[in-house]
């Protein structure tokens, strides 16, 4: 990764550098004294977690650029699909939004604890197959806000991915917070050994929205994320009454499969707003099991399968490589 | 970029400040910060928006301000204005980058002096109304900017959710963090309360309904109303269009007058 921030002092030497915070560029940089202090090297943490993950076969961040565009609500249901499907799939769920963790109510999991054990934290487990963990386990009461800076969600991520004990699992869907922020470098920088099997990045269908995605993907090319797709969600209303579809966010252009033409990204399909999924997600029930028939369940299904399907062959690929 | 080097007190003639927060992100707050400062321009007020979301910065796109500069004064950053007379300015990281698909991937201490930056270097002269948009959450962003205005005195914080429990859980951590900060509540505003059908007039609850009244009623806060999901909204904000004034008829804009209504009443000295 390049470690030289985008808009730094002309000659910056670099954040982990030896001579960072030191150089004569960096006087007056508002982060000399940030980094003159920050260890150097790579963090131990980084061999820990590769170790720690061996027995996770596949690594799914979902990502998006701005908030409230179902992430979690995606990431979820991602989970309750995939353990659903085949019992014999091993299902994780972690959630690394610190300060506004979802997965928890959603999952119909609120209040449950995690216990500590001699191989690190059990996570919370909702059905036999399909295990989840969030900092929502930790807090003390509901109202209790996680006021915390950066390093310190740092410090709690980079603990969930080396601490929790997972067992063996064949898919770990990792949801994060909207943006490009400390808690997204640090989930790269942390996974950086474990290799991730590629991001996928929920947007609306709107500008407002893609003109975030489209500083995300930028944030996967930096870091050299490989995208798994875009899903597009709330993509048209329909009116239970009268049936007439409303654009309530439009795609004024040409929405998230326009935008993956542009930038050769695998459009992954589009998902209507469908309050009955808001619905269950507020009752922490699978939407997939709640209205299977549905047009969004439907949709959500062939999604699911297309993001199965190519994780699979790469890693087949890559199996085949290493052999 | 460099930075301003004499900011004596840019941000102490703003008579009123008023910051816009919700744990959870989508729910509106560039949307609900355009509109209320939109409405503050139309009741004859002068006003700043000012937009500390360096990651997904909205209200340049919101108010048709995409691709402009902000110019430097001896005393800091001029802010951009989208009229003539100068009366509604707008500072965002937005006009600060090259290239607007750019990332800002900034760790927390970074961020935090880009804002304390906005809120002492940006010359709001003599703005009445600063209305300041913020990220989602409860981090580094929300911290730098309470902290920074600590002595200034604002008059409070305006928190958005949207119906269902799911965002109300995160306004309600949000408001824990207001009380632990010492910024008062003005009041909770519920966004994308129910969908009109433009057909059969049926309005479904596309989001639920309730949570948000219900939430002000639990935490003893004032309830500032219901704004509906309205597609000339979110269209308007597409085309950065002035949704106030070209459907000042609809219940949207009767919902976002009346807090308008409300900001124009603080009165600092109370
Ligand atoms: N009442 C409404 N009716 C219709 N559309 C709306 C309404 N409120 C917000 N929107 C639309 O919803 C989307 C999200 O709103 P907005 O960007 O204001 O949310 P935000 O809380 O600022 O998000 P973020 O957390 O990413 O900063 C926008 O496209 C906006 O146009
Ligand atoms: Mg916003």
């Amino acid at each position: 990764m390049d470690d030289i921030p985008s808009d730094a002092p002309t000659h910056c030497p670099g954040t982990q550098s030896e001579a960072a915070g030191k150089a004569s560029a960096c006087q007056g940089c508002p982060n000399q004294n940030i980094c003159a202090t920050q260890p150097k090297g790579p963090d131990p943490a980084i061999e820990e977690i590769r170790e720690r993950l061996l027995s996770v076969r596949h690594k799914i961040v979902v990502l998006s650029g701005k908030g409230g565009v179902g992430k979690s609500t995606f990431s979820a249901h991602l989970a309750y699909g995939l353990a659903a499907a085949n019992e014999d799939c091993q299902v994780g769920l972690l959630d690394t939004d610190i300060c506004g963790p979802s997965i928890p109510r959603i999952m119909g999991a609120e209040g449950e604890q995690v216990h500590q054990s001699g191989s690190g934290w059990s996570p919370v487990y909702v059905s036999d197959n399909l295990a989840i963990m969030s900092i929502g386990f930790l807090l003390s009461s509901l109202s209790d806000a996680v006021i915390w800076r950066g390093p310190r969600k740092n410090g709690i991520i980079k603990q969930f991915l080396k601490d929790v004990d997972w067992g063996d699992l064949d898919y770990l869907i990792i949801d994060t917070p909207p943006g490009t922020s400390d808690e997204h470098l640090s989930i790269v920088q942390y996974l950086s050994a474990a290799e991730i099997d590629g991001a996928i990045i929920i947007t609306t269908p709107q500008e407002v929205s893609l003109q975030d995605v489209r500083k995300e993907v930028a944030f996967c090319r930096k870091v050299d994320l490989p995208i798994i797709g875009i899903v597009e969600n709330m993509s048209g209303f329909i009116c239970p009454h009268c049936t007439t579809e409303s654009q309530i966010f439009p795609p004024t252009t040409g929405g998230a499969e326009k935008m993956c033409s542009d930038l050769s990204l695998p459009f992954l399909g589009k998902l209507p707003l469908d309050p009955r999924i808001g619905k269950a997600c507020d009752e922490g029930k699978s939407f997939l099991e709640e209205a299977p028939d549905s047009p969004a369940a439907k949709v959500f299904q062939a999604i699911m399968a297309v993001i199965q399907k190519r994780t699979e062959e790469e890693k087949m690929k890559e199996d085949f490589v290493q052999r | 970029m460099a930075a301003p080097t004499d900011s004596t007190d840019n941000l102490s003639s703003v008579k009123h400040v008023i910051l816009i927060l919700s744990g959870k992100g989508g729910v509106g707050k560039s949307t609900l910060a355009t509109q209320l400062t939109l409405g503050l321009l139309k009741a004859g007020k002068k006003v700043g928006i000012l937009d500390v979301d360096l990651c997904g910065p909205s209200i340049p796109k919101m108010l048709n301000l995409e691709n402009r500069d902000v110019h430097m004064y001896p005393t800091g950053w001029l802010p951009v204005y989208i009229d003539d007379e100068k009366r509604l300015g707008v500072m965002s990281i937005a006009f600060l980058l090259d290239n607007k698909d750019e990332a800002v991937v900034w760790r927390g201490p970074r961020k935090t002096a880009m804002i304390r930056q906005f809120i002492t270097d940006v010359c709001w002269q003599d703005v009445e109304y600063l209305i300041i948009d913020t990220p989602p959450g409860t981090s580094d962003e929300h911290i730098a900017v309470v902290e920074s205005l600590k002595s200034y005195n604002p008059d409070g914080a305006i928190l958005v959710t949207t119906p269902q429990d799911i965002s109300v859980g995160d306004v309600r951590r949000e408001a824990t963090f207001c009380q632990k900060t010492g910024i008062p509540i003005l009041g909770i505003i519920e966004n994308m309360s129910g969908f009109v059908c433009p057909n059969c007039k049926e309005c479904s609850n596309v989001f639920s309904k309730g949570g948000g009244e219900a939430l002000a009623r639990e935490l003893g806060i004032p309830f500032l109303g219901c704004v509906p999901l309205d597609q000339h909204l979110s269209m308007s904000l597409e085309e950065g269009k002035n949704f106030i004034t070209e459907h000042s008829d609809s219940p949207a804009v009767m919902a976002l007058t009346s807090v308008v209504d409300r900001l124009i009443q603080i009165d600092k000295n109370l």
